[in-house]
């Protein structure tokens, strides 16, 4: 598993994001995203020196951050695999590639397998509508997903 | 001369393996010793096509599609620098017939060259309109855009001028212009390929709205799912501030403005422009109620023109061309062109801009080639996942805003997805309602609870369980969320769900009659 940052070191590097960032427009949204790219996920640890930092309540952080689907409470697996789910992608299939694609891991959508190597979500649109059924692995983008293009994709999670 | 090969960067073609085609390219040209410049152009809508090669010959462009990496070598041995025959060669790219059917405005260049070359941008007629613009008095620009008749391209189809002229009336020492790039709507791609093909035409546009309403600060809000169109918006952003198209002297004139591109979280409502701009504010992406409008109280209470990406991409054009120009497509009170996105389960998905008027049967059976499976059509949803399916019977309904409200539908950012006879529409119904309740911003009872007594309400149809007293209260269900819903998504929801009910009885029939039937 990969190691936690202790709470202090949590506070210290959010305090550095929030120095950076609070100077923009509204920098609730991009300090939140920063955060989460730097531990992975928006760390409880966190939010109060948002709060602090940006002299809101901590209920209010607390209200933003589970308001969104993106921020995580807890890191992801090494990989993330999105499925679209969305009726376009419903119009092709998604559904029976998400059921096979939950089977083969033995997970469901929101999880993460015991081994930490992939968690799957679902999505609700990629943008892909003319390419479906579609999937985002890692930020990169797969389209007119088949049984083929599923192995690949499993090959590449369990590596 | 140096051999040029375009191979789209567009996120769509890059699904398909358009990144691979490149490295074999790439690789294939070394072998061979030959020297070339690949350009990553975007895509310019094919994706049956897609990934569409293109080179650059003495005869003109010369396009191959849909290349797989396989095939490299042998376009390599088929000649197709100078445009040799292959089994994938399409000829020119324009006189391709989904391409060549099309009538472009907004998308005049979207796939034709590298999305971030100002040069190339200017040479197909860009910054033209801002051009122009910079010349204008703030009214003349507001009443250019009104005279146009473009309508906002977002789905609610309120004319943008009329937006424009309120925020510009409003006095105030500080106004936004926002655009709603939370492209998310299945079916949907038009802003994204905008985004990654030919970013340069939304900052013009955006500009422009900043010099006709006195705004000197803009604001791009793309959705999380959109990565690559984030990154091509930043870069596009930097590179016009370089060339003074951004900053205090817009293109050397007195006119300041300049943007940010900010990123969504995974929050469908926030494409809503309430909540768009409470979530741009650092806030829970509810919805406002209003009034006030945003156009007199948005972003941080100022005044704010919020605009989709295609209505903000589509103001250069006009400035650059006039507004008769625009006005003179389209039909009725639906004027200009529109970037129809042909999803799903379709032969010939893609975006196919055109005057509005032609009809859904056209656009799916002619344009679209029917479905992909090569099953029999049974269903079209236009307009997303708030839109209403349609049946064959009601293929004879022209694509324009009021026409489709008048057959109990809306076109909305004109996506459409095709189903074929496969589809369980009680499933899409159930589908809609607990979409509405994954997304529901929580605010107004009638979308955050009638979305949850809906699904279950249809599980209990399904399960043949008093099925005309449960088809009843689904009906009065959604009259109750139709009108009692703060925004459209639990106000529209009962689209798609009413629509299912209307026109396919026979899939809300009890279980056992269902089965029997089959």
């Amino acid at each position: 598993m990969t190691m936690q940052p202790a709470s202090t070191e949590i506070a210290s590097r959010t305090a550095a994001i929030i120095e950076d960032m609070k100077g923009l427009e509204g920098p609730l949204l991009p300090i939140l995203h920063e955060i989460q790219e730097e531990f992975g996920h928006v760390p409880q640890a966190a939010l109060p020196v948002i709060a602090d930092g940006l002299n809101l309540s901590r209920a209010e952080v607390h209200g933003v951050v589970t308001f969104y689907h993106d921020f995580r409470a807890r890191p992801a697996g090494r990989h993330v695999l999105k499925l679209c789910q969305a009726e376009a992608c419903q119009s092709m299939g998604s559904d029976s590639v998400a059921a096979k694609i939950k089977q083969l891991l033995g997970i469901g959508f929101h999880e993460t397998t015991s081994d930490g190597s992939v968690t799957l979500e679902p999505v609700y649109c990629l943008g892909l509508c003319a390419c479906s059924p579609s999937a985002m692995l890692d930020g990169e983008v797969i389209g007119r997903l088949d049984d083929e293009k599923i192995d690949e994709i499993l090959a590449e999670v369990r590596s | 001369m140096i051999p040029r090969i375009y191979i789209p960067g567009d996120s769509g073609a890059l699904a398909l393996g358009a990144e691979k085609v490149a490295m074999a390219v790439r690789a294939e040209l070394a072998e061979r010793g030959i020297e070339a410049k690949i350009v990553r152009n975007g895509s310019r809508g094919a994706y049956f096509l897609e990934p569409m090669v293109e080179v650059a010959t003495a005869s003109g462009r010369v396009a191959y599609g849909p290349v797989k990496p396989s095939d490299v070598r042998s376009l390599f041995d088929s000649g197709f620098l100078t445009g040799g025959h292959h089994k994938r060669w399409l000829g020119a790219p324009d006189k391709i017939p989904f391409l060549a059917k099309q009538t472009r405005l907004t998308f005049a260049r979207c796939g034709i060259n590298d999305p971030l070359s100002l040069d190339a941008y200017k040479s197909l007629g860009g910054l033209k309109g801002l051009q122009n613009a910079v010349a204008m008095a703030p009214a003349d620009i507001v009443k250019q855009v009104t005279d146009s008749g473009l309508r906002g391209r977002g789905g609610a189809g309120f004319p943008t001028g009329i937006k424009w002229k309120t925020v510009l009336d409003t006095t105030s020492e500080r106004k936004y212009i926002v655009c709603n790039a939370d492209e998310g709507d299945s079916a949907t791609f038009a802003d994204r390929m905008i985004m990654e093909g030919d970013p340069f035409v939304l900052i013009e546009g955006m500009t422009i709205a900043g010099i006709a309403t006195g705004a000197t600060k803009g604001f791009v809000y793309i959705r999380s799912e959109y990565p690559h169109a984030v990154a091509t918006m930043n870069k596009a952003v930097e590179i016009a501030r370089k060339a003074g198209v951004l900053g205090v002297n817009v293109l050397g004139s007195p006119n300041a403005f300049d943007m940010e591109i900010r990123v969504g979280a995974g929050a469908y409502v926030c494409g809503e422009e309430t909540s768009l701009l409470n979530s741009l504010e650092g806030k829970r992406g509810v919805v406002r109620a209003k009034p006030p409008l945003p156009a007199i109280q948005g972003l941080f209470g100022k005044p704010t023109v919020i605009n989709n990406v295609i209505s903000l991409a589509s103001v250069p054009i006009i400035m650059d061309k006039g507004a008769a120009f625009y006005k003179d497509f389209g039909m009725g009170r639906s004027r200009g062109t529109i970037p129809i996105q042909i999803a799903g389960n379709v032969r010939n998905g893609g975006l196919f801009e055109t005057a509005f008027g032609l009809t859904l049967g056209e656009i799916v059976d002619d344009i679209g080639g029917g479905t992909a499976t090569g099953r029999p059509v049974k269903a079209v949803q236009v307009g997303g996942p708030l839109g209403a399916y349609f049946p064959r019977a009601l293929f004879d309904t022209p694509f324009d805003y009021e026409e489709f409200a008048k057959r109990d539908g809306l076109i909305g950012h004109a996506g459409i997805t095709v189903f074929d006879d496969t589809a369980d529409m009680l499933k899409q119904a159930r589908f809609a309602m607990e979409f509405c309740a994954i997304e529901s911003c929580g605010k107004c009872t009638p979308c955050r609870i009638g979305s949850t007594r809906g699904i279950e309400t249809i599980d209990r149809l399904a399960a043949g369980i008093e099925p005309e007293k449960n088809l009843a209260l689904v009906t009065d269900l959604c009259n109750t969320m139709k009108f009692g819903s703060l925004c459209a998504l639990g106000g529209f929801t009962p689209y798609p769900v009413m629509s299912s009910i209307t026109h396919f009885p026979e899939d809300f029939k009890p279980a056992p009659a269902r089965v029997a039937a089959e």
